[in-house]
């Protein structure tokens, strides 16, 4: 068993045409065992940027609780919200601080730079640090989000067809992963507004 | 005088709610060689006198204006070896941020861990405050900026300031003189004009020095040659 795959998590975030998007599904589970269907991984840090965590929970849990705490100070002194690019690597450092005893979660951040372009990065446990321009995953299966991504991504998407793209990615690729599913969420980032819309899945 | 009864220690108010030593250190930054900064629209120019103890010390190796990053120098009035543990101090953190967030300080940011370093040397044993008021100029995405930092800790954005030997004649020409329309070149020979009205003998590149900003967000120390040039303009 790895720790990695105590809870169970999917998490897809692709990046359009002056859009974001990013969902997980909402499982929370103890190895076989289902408990709630209705705890997302993917956290707002503010209206330009998300985070999606999987990987154990509690760590996704108390990165996120940390992350708000330093960006919580940030806005405090430099009265502004942090950048994607910069949250990303403030995110990397984080994690490297703590290489020898790891948080267990792999982060992707989504949201747009303050000139409106896509971001989107993606990390291990130890904080190695990969920009995209396509579409950043993870989760306790990988292999189908990863394939059904490369198969359904195409540039220049506007904020209905990612949304469309990002629920059917995410969806087909959890359906044959045991530990994660259950319903999920979306969140699609555009210039104005947030829209986050529920999805009704195969409960199983 | 009372006061003199608490100028002992620094961690003690005097009766009249002052710290004593802390008025000291500005009389030591007072003793030193005028340095002044003005903001333009399009950058910010720091300057100040290069005053030599002796004509045999080998000037090219003395520098009063240093970088802190990319687009942030400061220059001080004072006791220059205290300016060098602050220099250092600064640099070290301005990287600090770097590495966590990979972009630069904003000059505000960097003003306010500078500062709180010189008060921590007024509240913590065994130590004693900065001899020396900083000026910091920067470029950032907030624009021109120009800082004073005093050994209290305390800082003030300035558009155009003095500090040193010579500060209230200087303060008082640049108030004359400045506009919020000043222009990054006017701004320079400004600042020139300003150091020569309380300048002992003759204003060349080898007695001043000069640092400029402008929109290219890069600090730079003026060369001898670009100094001498602007000085001839001024002339």
């Amino acid at each position: 068993m790895s720790i990695f795959s105590y809870n169970g998590a999917a998490i897809v975030a692709m990046a359009g045409k002056e859009c974001v998007a990013i969902g997980s599904d909402l499982r929370f589970g103890v190895q076989m065992q289902t408990i709630t269907c209705d705890t997302p991984k993917v956290f707002k840090i503010h209206d330009k940027l998300y985070l999606g965590l999987s990987g154990l929970l509690t760590d996704a849990q108390t990165l996120h609780q940390k992350l708000m705490f330093r960006h919580n100070l940030y806005k405090l002194r430099e009265e502004r919200d942090m950048k994607p690019s910069t949250f990303g690597h403030l995110l990397s450092n984080a994690l490297y601080e703590r290489r020898f005893g790891p948080y267990f979660a792999a982060p992707v951040v989504a949201g747009l730079e303050p000139d409106g372009t896509p971001f989107l990065c993606g990390m291990d446990t130890i904080g190695a640090i990969e920009t995209a321009k396509d579409f950043m995953i993870t989760g306790t299966s990988p292999e189908s989000l990863y394939g059904m991504c490369e198969s359904m991504w195409r540039p220049d998407m506007g904020p209905e067809e990612l949304f469309e793209t990002v629920a059917q990615c995410l969806m087909s690729g959890f359906d044959r992963d045991a530990l994660a599913g259950w319903g999920a969420v979306i969140h699609v980032i555009t210039k104005d507004k947030v829209i986050s819309r529920t999805l009704k899945t195969r409960m199983d | 005088m009372a006061e003199s009864q608490y100028s002992f220690s620094l961690t003690t108010f005097s009766p009249s709610g002052k710290l004593v030593q802390i008025e000291y250190a500005l009389n030591a930054v007072a003793a030193g060689a005028t340095s002044l900064g003005i903001s333009a629209t399009d950058g910010v120019v720091i300057a100040t006198e290069k005053k030599l103890p002796s004509a045999l010390v080998d000037e090219t190796t003395v520098q009063k204006i240093m970088t802190i990053t990319p687009s942030i120098g400061v220059v001080y009035s004072g006791m220059g070896p205290d300016f060098r543990v602050l220099v250092r101090r600064a640099r070290k953190t301005a990287q600090t941020y770097y590495q966590t967030y990979k972009e630069h300080i904003p000059v505000a940011q960097l003003v306010r861990e500078t500062a709180a370093v010189m008060q921590e040397f007024t509240q913590t044993g065994g130590v004693r405050p900065f001899g020396v008021s900083l000026m910091m100029a920067g470029y950032d995405d907030n624009g021109p900026q120009l800082y004073q930092i005093d050994p209290s800790g305390s800082y003030f954005a300035w558009k155009a300031s003095a500090i040193g030997k010579n500060m209230t004649n200087a303060k008082a020409f640049l108030e004359k003189r400045y506009s919020d329309e000043v222009g990054i070149e006017d701004a320079v020979h400004t600042a020139l004009l300003t150091l020569k009205e309380g300048f002992e003998g003759q204003l060349s590149g080898s007695n001043i020095e000069v640092g400029v900003v402008g929109p290219n967000r890069s600090f730079k120390v003026l060369t001898e040659a670009e100094v001498n040039d602007y000085l001839q303009e001024v002339e």
